[in-house]
């Protein structure tokens, strides 16, 4: 790497209209995307509240007052309380302490379905734009038979052949929400299939999987982004989901969506043990929302 | 015959193959599901102490020792006979079941599309003609909020808030409890059910019972309704004859709610039908927390007691009403729309 030039020069280096590299190139490409990006102050609160929940799940040992699994029978269910900030659930465990062990889980979840999903997505959808013929209409057809089953009865069902369990429950939202990913790279290939510079590389000799891998996948991957992050609210509320119905992580595990089962009983009474772990769950999921909003406009700035 | 029958016997065709081909696929996806259970379905029926013999006759009747493309056959055979097998749980046929607690579902789900184009069609419209502005920014922001909260969550608090505490709405439940069974379930949708047997009592309680639940779920589309309403009417508002209408001297209300609406009526109604399948979706987790006996509610109780037969017949039949009423939503699209014909 060449060294950089002191600031206020380094911004000078990134904003040149005469890049000396590829480096520099694509340097200063994704500074003038984070500028963009920087004055949308929603998608920055969204940045901020992702970046919090990796945070708190790094460092939930230490961020948390409690052992999230240490039961006090004699103080189950308080309100909130200096010792307990957002009370205790029925089994006496301090709530708050339980909510930052769960950050963990939610980013574990959202990590492994992220890695996963768009990936399978991308293979398929590039592979089937770029080949066309039957293989694309085979590989389409079996993308719409997974999107004509809504999504939440599909990994229902999922979770119901494997079993219960956190393992299972990112299975089966992986293997439901691979489609759409399939249909947007395969859109993205088809409108860059037929371009010069595929043309070039195909006469230069390069195999298919080798124009697939190292020239259309990587232009699909700006737009796969984006709706990946848009995609991961929906992630985190369906994992909540079949947390919720007794599907996903298992007790005692602090996952959210089971903890607002937990406190279903006692909801009209007391309501805390409910309500805190679901505002967890709307705080990230919303921002997921933001942060993937704020994206597409820096990077797709076509779609409205 | 006009020259453009051919094409449309060929898009029919084509449709019908695409609806054909979605429909096998679906069935195929439940009879994996169902194949890679761990539970051994002939040990669940004899009994872990039954002899060799016993395990090998039920074994073959079920077909089970069949080699795996056979066995589908057989399953293909019997969906499309209507036959899902039989519930573990109520000793039922699946499709019976199934048609029983359907109407709760359809008339939850109905309820809560009403009340999400009423409320996102408007704020759609109201977002274009506003923007960029802080109507338009507020609206974009409560549709985030509203697609953010975990539906069920929502629903136990508004439970708190408007039962418990505010005492609006009554608790879970289709009707009062003194009311159940009164009324003959002809329909299986209650409200019908209560103003047929002219019980204008049982009418206001289902109506009451109604009120909550499907206001959260229809909560749920609202977003999506308002955000495409916004960008259908932005086109329309970019286009020559609202210009027109203007210069003419028309009143914006009249060019904005009149003509402008007039003109995406068609993309709408595909809207408002895609969310309504995500709505039968939303609906499992809304049923479970209201106790609302629909086929939510079903699948999930049927999960819990292991009952594959029931949970798969209940997915099987939910991706089915998803197929037709996104063919439904093509369908009209092409009807009401004299350039897609």
């Amino acid at each position: 790497m060449t060294r950089q030039p002191q600031s206020p020069s380094w911004r000078a280096w990134l904003t040149t209209d005469t890049p000396q590299s590829r480096a520099q190139a694509r340097l200063g490409r994704a500074w003038a995307g984070w500028c963009a990006f920087r004055r949308n102050r929603m998608a920055m609160i969204g940045l901020l509240i992702v970046l919090a929940l990796v945070v708190v799940a790094a460092l939930a040992p230490l961020l948390a007052p409690h052992h999230p699994y240490d039961q006090d029978l004699a103080n189950r269910l308080q309100p909130p309380t200096a010792g307990h900030w957002l009370g205790t659930d029925g089994f006496g465990r301090d709530i708050l302490s339980r909510l930052i062990h769960g950050a963990r889980l939610t980013l574990m979840i959202v990590a492994l379905v992220a890695l996963t999903a768009p990936v399978i997505g991308l293979v398929i959808g590039t592979v089937a734009g770029y080949r066309g013929g039957w293989v694309d209409a085979a590989l389409m057809r079996v993308t719409d038979i997974f999107l004509a089953f809504p999504k939440l009865i599909l990994a229902l069902a999922f979770v119901a052949a494997l079993g219960p369990g956190i393992e299972n429950a990112v299975i089966a939202i992986a293997i439901t929400s691979w489609p759409p990913y399939a249909r947007l790279a395969r859109a993205e290939t088809l409108t860059i299939r037929h371009a010069d510079f595929i043309s070039a590389a195909r006469l230069q000799g390069a195999s298919g999987p080798r124009i697939v891998l190292g020239h259309i996948m990587p232009l699909c991957v700006a737009s796969l982004v984006v709706r990946t992050t848009l995609d991961m609210a929906g992630v985190i509320l369906t994992a909540a989901g079949l947390g919720f119905l007794g599907l996903g992580a298992q007790p005692p595990l602090p996952e959210w969506g089971a903890m607002i089962a937990a406190g279903r009983q006692n909801v009209l009474e007391q309501w805390w043990v409910a309500a805190m772990p679901g505002l967890a769950i709307f705080v990230v999921s919303l921002g997921f929302n933001l942060l993937g909003d704020g994206l597409r406009d820096v990077l797709d700035p076509k779609g409205d | 015959m006009t020259g453009s029958s051919p094409r449309a016997l060929t898009r029919a065709a084509g449709l019908i193959a695409s609806v054909a081909a979605t429909l096998f696929g679906l069935i195929l996806v439940t009879f994996l599901i169902g194949r890679v259970v761990p539970i051994d379905p002939v040990l669940a029926i004899v009994g872990d102490r039954a002899t060799a013999d016993t395990y090998a006759r039920i074994r073959s009747e079920l077909g089970l020792d069949l080699p795996l493309w056979r066995q589908f056959l057989r399953y293909l055979v019997a969906v499309l006979q209507g036959d899902l097998g039989t519930s573990i749980l109520t000793s039922r046929p699946v499709l019976d079941d199934v048609l029983r607690v359907f109407p709760a579902t359809l008339e939850l789900a109905t309820v809560a599309v009403v009340i999400g184009a009423a409320l996102g069609i408007p704020a759609g419209v109201l977002a274009a003609t506003h923007r960029g502005g802080w109507l338009d920014h507020i609206i974009r922001l409560l549709g985030l909020i509203g697609h953010s909260a975990p539906i069920f969550w929502l629903g136990l608090m508004g439970l708190l808030l408007f039962y418990a505490k505010l005492d609006w709405v009554p608790g879970p439940g289709r009707v009062d409890v003194f009311y159940e069974g009164l009324v003959d379930p002809r329909t299986g949708v209650a409200t019908i059910d209560a103003l047929l047997a002219g019980e204008t009592d049982v009418f206001w309680s289902a109506l009451h019972h109604l009120v909550l639940p499907a206001s959260i779920l229809g909560l749920y589309s609202v977003a999506y309704i308002a955000r495409m309403t916004r960008s259908f009417m932005l086109d329309q508002l970019r286009q020559e004859y609202i210009t027109t209408a203007r210069v003419k001297g028309l009143s914006e209300v009249r060019v904005v709610w009149r003509h402008a609406l007039g003109n995406i009526a068609v993309p709408l109604i595909t809207v408002i039908a895609l969310s309504y399948a995500t709505l039968l979706e939303g609906s499992v987790l809304t049923e479970t927390v209201f106790a609302w006996p629909g086929l939510g509610l079903y699948i999930t109780n049927s999960l819990l007691s292991a009952d594959m037969n029931a949970v798969l017949g209940g997915t099987l039949v939910v991706g089915v009403v998803f197929i037709g009423l996104n063919l439904l939503s093509d369908l009209l699209y092409r009807l009401l729309d004299p350039r897609a014909r």
